[in-house]
């Protein structure tokens, strides 16, 4: 639960206005098919991808502190999962979770290498394991369709054997899926940050050392967080395939792996809805640089350098000064 | 037996561009404390000045490199000088996060100064020709490159151990506020050495030019690579940048050879069971 | 007799040409308070990295109820029973008072790992410390955020958390270093009431001598690594070597 150092009043006016603007969203989100065209529902589904994979991404960096520039692999390796268990048998949530489930194998395999080390050499790591796994995708040819990825991968319907068969041909359809498959995996993330596994990896973020003098042992600790953010990761990337109907490797690629990376930083990385703003920032600004320029990397490398510079919290934190009560450093919204 | 004698010699000429690179990469981080995600850019802007002189403007190869470490140099400067000092005592995340916007950037400013792909320029003319290695023809080039990467190796010994800035240097890497107690110029000596090692990377930019084609993801690819010499040989360590550049562009030379579809996988298998076995690396602590 | 809580044998560890620790025996019973005091480099921390588990020793063994600890990494020796306060401040920073001591508590009761249970529900957890937050005096800054302490503060919040483990036996590193004398009455107050009540074990590196006298029924004087003398206070002050040391001060 958040703590506040202000008044009790004051706490309870900013929850208030969190409660309420939360209400707004949701009902939003809810309406959008009704009120809002194929391309926006597409959009908001792109959004809510970003969102998980973000989210994910600062469990391990905002709360563990563990900076990981390679979460991209996971995110292709949930893709081309649930791509392949498409293929084979066209069930959208035994591809879903399927894709999930390969890209926490994959996490808990290359966790064990990366997570023994200190900071600087698990960033490192990150990145060199990331683009490993993007070699695979361009090269394994037979497995991943190399260059040209994988294609005709189906949209295929929502079935539970005996219970229930909804077709995911339309757009809306699928939107609506998306966005309970997020809402459910942003609580658990919620739940996971206010719980005492959250308070335990924010304690390593602070102090490492003194956390083993608790009586934790932290390695386990950094490869759960690990874990975490792979399988986010995975989730994000196993629900663009039925979307897209395809997967390619450049989904493994660094500047891929820098989309989460951006998102938290622009949104604020000791919030936890940090990432899920930076998202929807991060998406309405690539699609207004597109618009001008091919070169839309130069401007996300000023926009890191500008925000590391001058402007670390992210925006929930320019936000929280102005508008929500004085809290504690570090606790969430 | 002939034929893998010689892929190991080819490798040979292919770890010292890595070893430019790592070398510096090892040095910025032994004494700055920071690793240099836009390492791998720098050297990719290495590459594309000394082709810009030599190969679009046909000025001398000599002349093209030299050029080419200055601006290089001047581009590591601006990097040190008016950003990543700023972060010198803040959490290594923000230096890492800033190095990386820095990749983002170069990346793409070298694709919008320079457009896209280019042809090979020629080798200068009297390092054409080869010599018969293990009875193969042996590009004079390559000689010549592992001649430059051994040349290097024993400058920066020497320089190091020798020389009373590398003693300098030595003592701030050990002990900044001690060093700066004693009237060292300590951020002189980093924006230095920082300089320094943008030279060295960008001499392994510049010296591939005319044996490989210069493109955008040159950079990108060099980092990666760094980081996989840096795991095996140990970080901050010039021994262990070496010897790590040695296993990973003699094994490349025989992946493409023997595993031609997947040559990195050998790459990456080594750094798995190094990492494993011994985490902090060949000569790490 | 009772069996040694904590004994070691012949503890070792060189650093270069430096013999840090150089063969340490050592017994500590249960229910003690016990002073390590000595020159500066004499081994004192680095005697307490070997015991705690920052450091693998050279040779010689370490034995904690009996069993074995001398490779065991720092958690496992917090599992069975150890705990310690650094004397460098190694607080949580960006957590609250309150949360700072929430953790050593919840690592006790076995609940770290709970990913899905909500943290204001840990009533059991949140008894104890409040309890704790109230023996150390700073119940009313439970909410404020640790590293915006006074440095005093965050001393009493290190001790808290040093003894948040309930451990049996516990190293305090130089716990009064900077305080006031309110503060330090206050730290001296917890050790003997935790020492009697729940018979914790204290060692504890000091270099205020009255704390020392005042507090331990054992002192053991180190220097280069040895142990030079160990007995009561008493025995301590006759001894002449000490007082060598010491320079002729006050002992």
């Amino acid at each position: 639960m958040a703590m506040a150092t202000g008044s009790p009043q004051g706490h309870t006016r900013a929850s208030w206005r969190a409660g309420v603007a939360l209400g707004l969203l949701l009902l939003v989100l809810f309406l959008l098919p009704l009120v809002g065209g194929q391309y926006a529902q597409y959009l908001a589904i792109q959004v809510m991808i970003l969102s998980l994979f973000a989210l994910g991404f600062n469990i391990l960096f905002g709360y563990t502190g563990l900076l990981s520039f390679g979460q991209a692999g996971f995110y292709a390796v949930g893709a081309y999962g649930c791509a392949k268990l498409l293929l084979l048998k066209p069930s959208l949530l035994f591809g879903v979770l399927g894709g999930v489930a390969v890209a926490g194998v994959a996490a808990l395999i290359l966790g064990i290498l990366c997570i023994r080390h200190t900071r600087i050499y698990f960033s490192m790591l990150t990145l060199a394991f990331g683009m490993m796994i993007y070699s695979i995708a361009l090269k394994w040819r037979d497995f991943t369709g190399g260059d040209d990825g994988l294609v005709g991968v189906p949209r295929a319907p929502l079935e539970i054997p005996g219970l229930v068969h909804l077709s995911m041909a339309s757009m809306g359809r699928y939107y609506y899926f998306v966005l309970v498959i997020t809402l459910i995996a942003v609580a658990l993330a919620y739940r996971l940050v206010h719980s005492p596994l959250g308070l335990t990896l924010r304690g390593i973020r602070d102090s490492e050392g003194r956390m083993a003098f608790t009586g934790v042992p932290v390695r386990t600790y950094r490869l759960i967080a690990f874990v975490i953010a792979g399988l986010y990761a995975g989730l994000a990337g196993a629900l663009l395939p039925p979307l897209e109907n395809t997967v390619t490797p450049p989904m493994a690629h660094w500047t891929t792996s820098a989309d989460p990376v951006l998102a938290t930083l622009l949104g604020g990385i000791h919030a936890f809805a940090g990432p899920i703003v930076g998202a929807f920032l991060l998406f309405m600004i690539k699609d207004i640089i597109v618009r001008f320029t091919e070169y839309w990397l130069i401007w996300l490398g000023l926009i890191v350098v500008v925000l590391v510079m001058g402007c670390p919290g992210g925006v929930v934190s320019l936000a929280r000064a102005r508008w929500l009560a004085p809290r504690p450093d570090g606790e969430g919204s | 037996m002939e034929t893998l004698a010689f892929q190991g010699v080819v490798g040979l000429s292919l770890a010292m561009y890595l070893w430019l690179v790592s070398a510096g990469l090892t040095i910025i981080f032994g004494v700055l404390g920071v690793i240099n995600f836009a390492h791998g850019s720098l050297f990719m802007v290495g590459a594309y000045l000394a082709f810009t002189f030599y190969g679009l403007l046909g000025w001398n190869f000599g002349l093209a490199i030299v050029l080419s470490l200055v601006g290089t140099a001047m581009v590591g400067w601006v990097m040190e000088r008016f950003f990543l000092r700023y972060l010198y005592g803040v959490e290594e995340a923000y230096q890492l996060l800033l190095t990386f916007g820095f990749v983002l950037i170069l990346d793409d400013a070298v694709k919008m100064i320079w457009g896209g792909v280019f042809r090979i320029p020629a080798i200068p003319a009297f390092l054409e020709g080869t010599w018969p290695v293990f009875g193969r023809p042996f590009p004079v080039y390559n000689a010549f490159i592992i001649a430059a990467g051994i040349v290097v190796g024993i400058v920066l010994w020497l320089g190091f151990e020798r020389t009373w800035w590398g003693r300098t240097v030595r003592a701030t890497a050990s002990d900044r506020e001690m060093a700066n107690a004693i009237g060292v110029n300590v951020p002189g000596v980093f924006s230095g050495v920082f300089m320094v090692g943008a030279m060295l990377a960008a001499l392994g930019g510049a010296l591939g030019i005319p044996v490989r084609v210069v493109s955008p993801g040159l950079g990108a690819a060099m980092i990666i690579q760094a980081f996989v010499i840096t795991v095996i040989g140990g970080l901050g360590n010039l021994k262990g940048a070496f010897v790590g550049s040695l296993i990973v562009g003699i094994l490349s030379a025989y992946g493409t050879l023997l595993f031609p579809v997947f040559e990195l996988a050998l790459i990456y298998m080594v750094m798995a069971v190094v990492l494993l076995v011994r985490p902090q690396g060949l000569f790490g602590r | 007799m009772t069996a040694p809580l904590l004994e070691t044998q012949e503890l070792r560890k060189t650093f270069g040409r430096l013999a840090a620790v150089a063969g340490v025996s050592l017994n500590l019973t249960e229910g003690t308070l016990t002073a390590i005091i000595g020159p500066n480099g004499a081994g004192k921390t680095t005697l307490i990295n070997l015991l705690t588990g920052l450091l693998v020793p050279d040779a010689g063994t370490v034995r904690f109820k009996g069993e074995d600890i001398t490779r065991l990494p720092p958690h496992g020796r917090v599992r069975r029973g150890l705990s310690r306060s650094f004397q460098i401040m190694n607080i949580f920073p960006s957590l609250t008072a309150r949360q700072n001591l929430l953790l050593p508590v919840l690592s006790r009761l076995g609940r770290n790992l709970r990913a899905l249970t909500r943290l204001d529900r840990e009533t059991e957890a949140d008894a104890e410390v409040e309890a704790l937050l109230r023996e150390i005096g700073l119940w009313e800054k439970r909410d404020a955020r640790a590293g915006a302490l006074s440095h005093g503060d965050q001393r009493l919040l290190e001790l808290g958390i040093a003894v948040g483990t309930r451990p049996e036996l516990c190293f305090l590193d130089e716990p009064c270093s900077g305080m006031n004398p309110i503060e330090r009455q206050a730290v001296m107050g917890l050790m003997r009431k935790l020492s009697g009540e729940r018979r914790t074990t204290f060692v504890i590196i000091e270099h205020d001598m009255d704390v020392v006298f005042s507090l331990s029924q054992r002192i053991v004087v180190m220097n280069h690594g040895e142990v030079l003398a160990d007995g009561t206070p008493d025995a301590i002050r006759e001894n002449r070597a000490v007082r060598e040391i010491y320079l002729g001060g006050e002992v």
